[in-house]
């Protein structure tokens, strides 16, 4: 989808904010995947206008960060770290649960991600980049199923706050 | 066990809850070092203040950071002071919680170095999933500017600075000094080829300073304490303060800040509370998954960054502690190592993108119960692809940046103290199979 009259401005301020317009890529690509649950072959086409560059170039880089998806729309993205110090807390069960409870759903990824900086709280994962500890696979599904119902407020899928 | 943090960088924010507003920031001091700066010379910032204090970076190579700034040649400009904000090294939580905890104290932080290099843009690069964390940075660049701290004439000083807030997108390899340069400039983060460095060649072509977010949150202390001040804390060329960030099988997981010099035991026994459920210790990482583990025997060694590069194999590296107890499988925890590599690495490197690869397929079948009699000597076999000599610390490498060599780190830690487990398991007699030579 290309943006709305309104993100197309915030597109704009973004780039002016760069000395070379080529390095608000990876905003503008954030905005358009909050805007539209994923990055659409119309979105990056418009971003490729906005920049200068060619569509091609978009795809390049968009393909090399785990955090665009380029498949179809989602409302619910949820991490599941399960890196080593996650991994010892018990994040294999809590991603089996939850890829398991939420595998029918087609507006909600679970997807296997490296650590997230929260070795503190592990097990972690993170449901639209909110960060939330676990206390073990029940509790987590419990966590997303409030999402589901919308009983929490879930914000853009690549954070949402990130960029005003 | 009376061991206690000293906390300098951190202070704030364990104090108070709302440290990331401007009202605490400014409550508690905030800013003053930021004006004081401002009325010496950026020469004495750096040569009198920064480099004086034996400060050296907090992301992981420990590189001096009045020493990095020194060599941006003179009366080159535009130039730019870039903030590494993308901690993804596993099991490091630092700058995550200096991100979110207290943002203003790198604004100051950032503004301090680019007024000592002489820069007037500057970036903070703060990986895409710390939302919350980009929201309350971009929040206080914003206040900062509004009072004065950032755009024309930063505190009447005549000095202009822009900064501005850049989100990451899901990748370690982002992390590396070049391959953020890269990223920032809107292409995939692949690193480059240094020479030429980025202090002569970084962002857009132009002399560059990349520098850690601990590193940056720390320059308003020390221009606060004085530069000889801060050389006094901590042990050696490993002055002050830094930020461990320890976790795994801990009774108290969590950020400690302490003076450097103490020893592991303080840290991961004293602060951390030791191994839980009243298990032993069976080994732990040091600095981050790219270092060499360690054993129970080396609890008495000192948090110091030379001693533990040159006697002990290992590196402080990020300040990320992983604890291990009794019970945890060696080789799994190694196969997760080498599968984080291989999905991190960019592809560039022929041995890091196909070797990291092997390794994960290789450890894989040791975790799962198929490991090979061979298998152990094979790894090392064609880890010297990656690393042409594994006896030598820290590691040389085939590879454009760090990533490469760090995978084999796990495989070089079950070598050096779980030989005979690993063979064991993989059903083989002990005779050493000899290394093809590189």
């Amino acid at each position: 989808m290309p943006y709305t009259p309104e993100n197309r401005e915030r597109a704009l301020r973004i780039i002016a904010r760069y000395p070379e317009r080529r390095s608000a890529l990876l905003p503008l690509l954030h905005l358009a995947q909050d805007q539209d649950g994923w990055l659409s072959p119309d979105a990056m086409a418009e971003i490729a206008e906005l920049l200068g560059i060619e569509p091609v170039e978009v795809l390049g880089v968009a393909s090399f960060y785990t955090m665009y998806k380029r498949d179809r729309p989602r409302r619910l993205v949820v991490s599941v770290c399960t890196n080593v110090s996650c991994l010892v807390n018990g994040a294999g069960q809590v991603h089996e649960a939850v890829a398991e409870a939420f595998a029918a759903d087609d507006e909600i990824l679970v997807e296997e991600v490296e650590c997230l900086a929260a070795c503190d709280a592990a097990p972690v994962l993170q449901v639209n980049y909110e960060f939330h500890p676990v206390a073990g696979p029940e509790a987590a599904v419990a966590l997303v199923e409030e999402y589901r119902r919308g009983d929490r407020t879930a914000r853009g899928v690549s954070g949402g706050r990130a960029l005003r | 066990m009376s061991v206690t943090e000293t906390r300098i960088v951190t202070r704030r924010l364990r104090e108070h809850p709302d440290a990331h507003t401007l009202e605490r920031y400014l409550a508690t001091g905030g800013y003053e070092a930021l004006r004081r700066a401002l009325q010496m010379t950026p020469d004495a910032v750096r040569d009198e203040q920064v480099t004086a204090s034996g400060l050296r970076g907090r992301g992981g190579a420990g590189f001096g950071t009045g020493q990095k700034w020194s060599f941006l040649p003179a009366g080159v400009h535009p130039r730019y002071l870039v903030v590494n904000g993308d901690e993804g090294e596993p099991c490091t939580f630092k700058d995550h919680m200096l991100i979110e905890g207290d943002p203003h104290q790198i604004v100051e932080g950032a503004a301090i170095a680019a007024y000592a290099i002489g820069a007037h843009h500057a970036f903070c690069y703060v990986r895409g999933e710390f939302a919350l964390g980009i929201e309350r940075l971009e929040r206080a660049v914003a206040e900062a500017y509004d009072a004065g701290f950032l755009g024309r004439d930063v505190c009447g000083s005549g000095y202009d600075l822009e900064m501005v807030v850049h989100p990451g997108a899901g990748a370690y390899v982002a992390g590396d000094e070049t391959g953020l340069l890269s990223s920032l400039e809107g292409g995939r983060a692949m690193p480059r080829i240094k020479p030429p460095f980025p202090a002569v060649q970084g962002l857009y072509a132009a002399p560059t300073v990349v520098n850690n977010v601990e590193t940056v949150a720390t320059l308003p202390h020390i221009i606060l304490m004085g530069g000889d001040a801060y050389a006094r804390l901590g042990v050696g060329r490993s002055t002050g303060t830094r930020i461990f960030s320890v976790s795994g099988h801990v009774r108290r997981p969590g950020n400690y800040e302490v003076e450097l010099g103490i020893t592991f035991r303080d840290l991961i026994e004293g602060l951390a509370g030791g191994v839980r459920d009243g298990k032993r210790m069976k080994f732990f990482i040091p600095g981050g998954a790219s270092s060499p583990w360690l054993l129970p025997d080396h609890l008495d060694e000192p948090l110091d960054m030379d001693h533990v590069t040159q006697n002990l194999r290992t590196m402080l590296g990020s300040g990320a502690v992983m604890v291990f107890d009794e019970d945890t499988d060696p080789a799994l925890v190694a196969w997760r190592l080498a599968r984080f590599f291989a999905h991190e690495s960019c592809g560039k490197c022929t041995p890091c993108r196909e070797g990291s690869d092997w390794l994960e397929k290789v450890l894989f079948r040791i975790a799962h119960g198929r490991g090979r009699p061979e298998d152990l000597d094979l790894m090392l076999s064609f880890g010297q692809t990656i690393v042409p000599d594994l006896d030598r610390t820290p590691f040389n490498q085939t590879t454009i940046c760090a990533l490469g060599p760090s995978t084999m780190s796990p495989v070089v830690s079950l070598d050096r103290w779980f030989r005979d487990e690993i063979l064991e398991r993989c059903g083989a007699d002990r005779r050493r199979i000899p290394v093809v030579p590189a």
